[in-house]
């Protein structure tokens, strides 16, 4: 270990590991350690031996559940949106030959006490209990303005200007009511809250975009998922980079960041070793978070919380005709909150558990200082629950850039439903730490004769 | 038509023994004494044609160097239909790290998977500390199919991969085959969908789907 690295970096979680990915496809020499003798850090996926050591201690899985080998139980809830960053990283990097994906089954907004299928087809938004009559023919107006706007084509524009008008005049603009804004904000774009309305419409714009034709990409969802849970993204990412010089080494702990008298990154120590890079990257944990700042320095803060609860169900979700695999949005005004309630599952159908048995996990962000309260409403839809594993994680942002020090710190995973932040986050920690934009260049198809 | 299988093949075994050594001479048939790491080779095909006229496609997972510290991927052995466990003839530990490996495969692969013990580097026979007999022996009470190979003179290394092939069960339908294992090679058969497919142009301009 008395190499000198460009890079070392912490943590395998999947932002780490598309981070050391790219940056050894660079030619970047990357020294990638974790704590964990597996790989995935707080985006794992674990099997039952793992995930009951890691939240009931010393408690045996139950045997019913079945082989130990045929689960993979994602810690971090979040599908990819079919035609969004991570699928362009995915294909870009040729990672996609060590994954297998299958689709999401369905994606479902709570309404009024009960579930509906967000339209997938011209036929189901006709029969869509959604919206009334005249409410849809204003959505289609709705609709077809923004698949026909071109910025450049000013007949397109209907009188609205998407940059300097809020999403709340265009709404008024096409009439919307209130409960179809609900469906169009949070099924559609993702907002986890209100906040957007009354900000330019451009955002919400593209994501209702990207909603629609990642949507109309492989017609059930806009979602996909990988075999063998979330857990194989990191996997495949920490692959690209060994095959590209990356040295990797699990079970090792991390003792110390160690600096300069400028505070400057020198080295990482472990244990009597130490080993020296120029940069380091890595995940909150590694430097300090939730741990008293012990004469250290104070490295990243807390800036909410996430609550999730795992819950093992022996059937799939009432009310989605019976769906391998569902997306389910509670919209927070259908509940007086502030953040949506979601909820993810999937089945054996993507090899995460065995047959017969289904894994939702229900999110949200903490608003109260009784988080498993908060759930309750998502916890009802889920029918007899088998057994539930509930965590409080903080989310953690850095304090600095890292640009005077060298320490590059990513961010939590956060309690949006796909990985398009965690993308946003691997590039600018990137454009922190190479000082360019992230440009991606297809990879070759090498090894192939 | 000629039936043609495909399956996936795993190295395992301890660093340095020759695995990409061994690889780089079946597909290329090269051998290089300085090569320092496997950097972008650590996944290729190679195919063998029985006697029968059979094609049995190798898709062959190299470690990528993961194997050094104990970080190779679950990910990496996933699904595999065969593996083969190499151990370097003139270093009597690295057939015990054979053994652990092999313990594991019997462990957790499944049932059906065909593993090879292969004894590389046999041209430094003058240094050698582990004898045909004894591998040999092993790899009987194992149930094991064992060779000697040297990737440096090439001697015995198609021999290996051919003995796999025969040995690998070609009952099931060949398409099943292909897609039932993990990153098939393009044009394979996928289960799943395939991000590398284009969307279909109508997509973005249809009208919403509401
Ligand atoms: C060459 C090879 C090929 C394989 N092929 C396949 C395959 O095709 N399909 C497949 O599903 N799996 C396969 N496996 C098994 C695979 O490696 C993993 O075991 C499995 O995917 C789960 O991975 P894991 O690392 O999370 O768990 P494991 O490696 O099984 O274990 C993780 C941790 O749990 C502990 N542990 C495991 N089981 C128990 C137990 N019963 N009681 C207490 N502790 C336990 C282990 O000591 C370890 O610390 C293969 C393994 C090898 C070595
Ligand atoms: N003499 C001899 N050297 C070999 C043979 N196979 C591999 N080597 C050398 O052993 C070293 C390690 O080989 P490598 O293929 O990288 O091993 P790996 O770590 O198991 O992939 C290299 O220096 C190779 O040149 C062989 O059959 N004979
Ligand atoms: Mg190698």
């Amino acid at each position: 270990m008395d190499e000198e690295y460009d890079v070392i970096v912490l943590g395998t979680g999947l932002t780490e590991c598309i981070l050391s990915g790219l940056l050894s496809v660079e030619g970047k020499k990357v020294l990638h350690m974790d704590r964990n003798d597996y790989y995935g850090g707080e985006s794992a996926s674990l099997n039952l031996t793992q995930l009951y050591r890691k939240f009931r201690p010393g408690q045996e899985p139950p045997t019913e559940l079945g082989r130990d080998r045929d689960y993979a139980i994602d810690l971090v809830p979040k599908f990819i949106i079919a035609s969004g960053e991570l699928t362009k990283i995915l294909v870009h990097t040729n990672v996609t030959r060590y994954l297998e994906f299958k689709q999401i089954a369905g994606s479902f907004v709570y309404r009024d006490g009960r579930i509906s299928k967000v339209p997938s087809t011209e036929m189901e938004a006709v029969k869509s209990p959604l919206m009334g009559l005249f409410e849809k023919r204003r959505a289609k107006k709705f609709f077809e303005f923004l698949q026909g706007w071109r910025d450049e084509d000013p007949a397109t524009h209907q009188g609205l200007d998407l940059d300097r008008d809020s999403m709340k005049t265009v709404y008024e603009k096409f009439g919307l009511e209130p409960g179809t804004q609900d469906f169009i904000g949070h099924a559609m774009a993702l907002y986890l809250d209100d906040d957007y309305i009354s900000k330019s419409a451009r955002p919400a714009y593209e994501r209702i975009v990207l909603y629609t034709s990642s949507m109309a990409r492989y017609g059930k969802s806009p979602y996909i998922y990988p075999l063998y849970g979330l857990g194989e993204l990191p996997q495949s990412f920490a692959r690209l980079s060994a095959i590209y010089g990356g040295t990797y080494m699990l079970d090792k702990p991390s003792d110390e960041i160690v600096t300069d008298s400028d505070g400057k990154f020198v080295g990482v120590r472990s244990g009597s070793e130490t080993v020296k890079a120029k940069q380091v990257i890595g995940d909150p944990s590694y430097f300090g978070a939730g741990k008293e700042a012990e004469g250290g320095k104070i490295r990243v803060v807390e800036d909410g919380k996430v609550v999730r609860a795992i819950c093992i169900l022996k059937h799939p979700i009432p009310g989605t005709d019976d769906s391998d695999s569902v997306q389910i949005i509670i919209p927070q005004n259908q509940v007086n909150r502030r953040n949506d309630i979601y909820i993810a599952m999937v089945s054996s159908m993507h090899k995460v558990c065995a047959s017969d048995i289904y894994v939702a996990i229900v999110s949200t962000i903490v608003e109260t200082d009784r988080p498993e309260q908060e759930i309750a409403p998502g916890l009802q839809l889920l029918g007899p629950i088998y057994d539930k594993f509930v965590s409080v994680s903080p989310l953690y942002t850095p304090v600095s850039t890292g640009q005077t020090d060298n320490i590059f710190i990513t961010r939590s995973y956060d309690a949006t439903s796909h990985f398009e932040t965690v993308v946003e986050d691997v590039q600018d920690v990137w454009k922190r730490i190479v000082g360019k934009d992230l440009v991606l260049k297809k990879r070759d198809e090498e090894g192939e004769p | 038509m000629s039936k043609q299988f495909q399956f996936k093949l795993v190295l395992l075994g301890e660093s340095a023994v020759g695995k990409s050594s061994l690889v780089l001479r079946f597909v290329k048939d090269q051998f290089d004494d300085y090569r320092e790491s496997t950097i972008g080779a650590a996944f290729l095909t190679q195919t063998v044609t029985l006697e029968d006229q059979t094609m049995v496609k190798f898709e062959i997972w190299d470690t990528a160097g993961q194997e050094r510290y104990k970080s190779l991927a679950p990910m990496y052995y996933r699904n595999a239909n065969c593996a083969v466990v190499v151990y370097d003839i003139t270093q009597s530990a690295s057939l015990e790290k054979a053994r652990t490996w092999i313990r594991e495969l019997q462990r957790q692969a499944d049932p059906s998977i065909v593993i090879a013990l292969c004894g590389n580097k046999a041209d430094l026979s003058a240094r050698r500390q582990v004898t045909q007999e004894e591998a040999k022996k092993y790899a009987e009470e194992e149930g094991l199919m064992w060779g000697e190979t040297s990737a440096k003179s090439g001697e015995g290394v198609s021999d290996i991969f051919t003995a796999i092939a025969k040995k690998l069960p070609l009952t099931a339908a060949p398409s099943q085959r292909a897609g039932g294992t993990r990153g098939a090679a393009p044009g394979a058969a996928r289960a799943g969908v395939d991000l590398n497919k284009q969307p279909s142009t109508q997509g973005s301009n249809e009208a919403c789907n509401c």
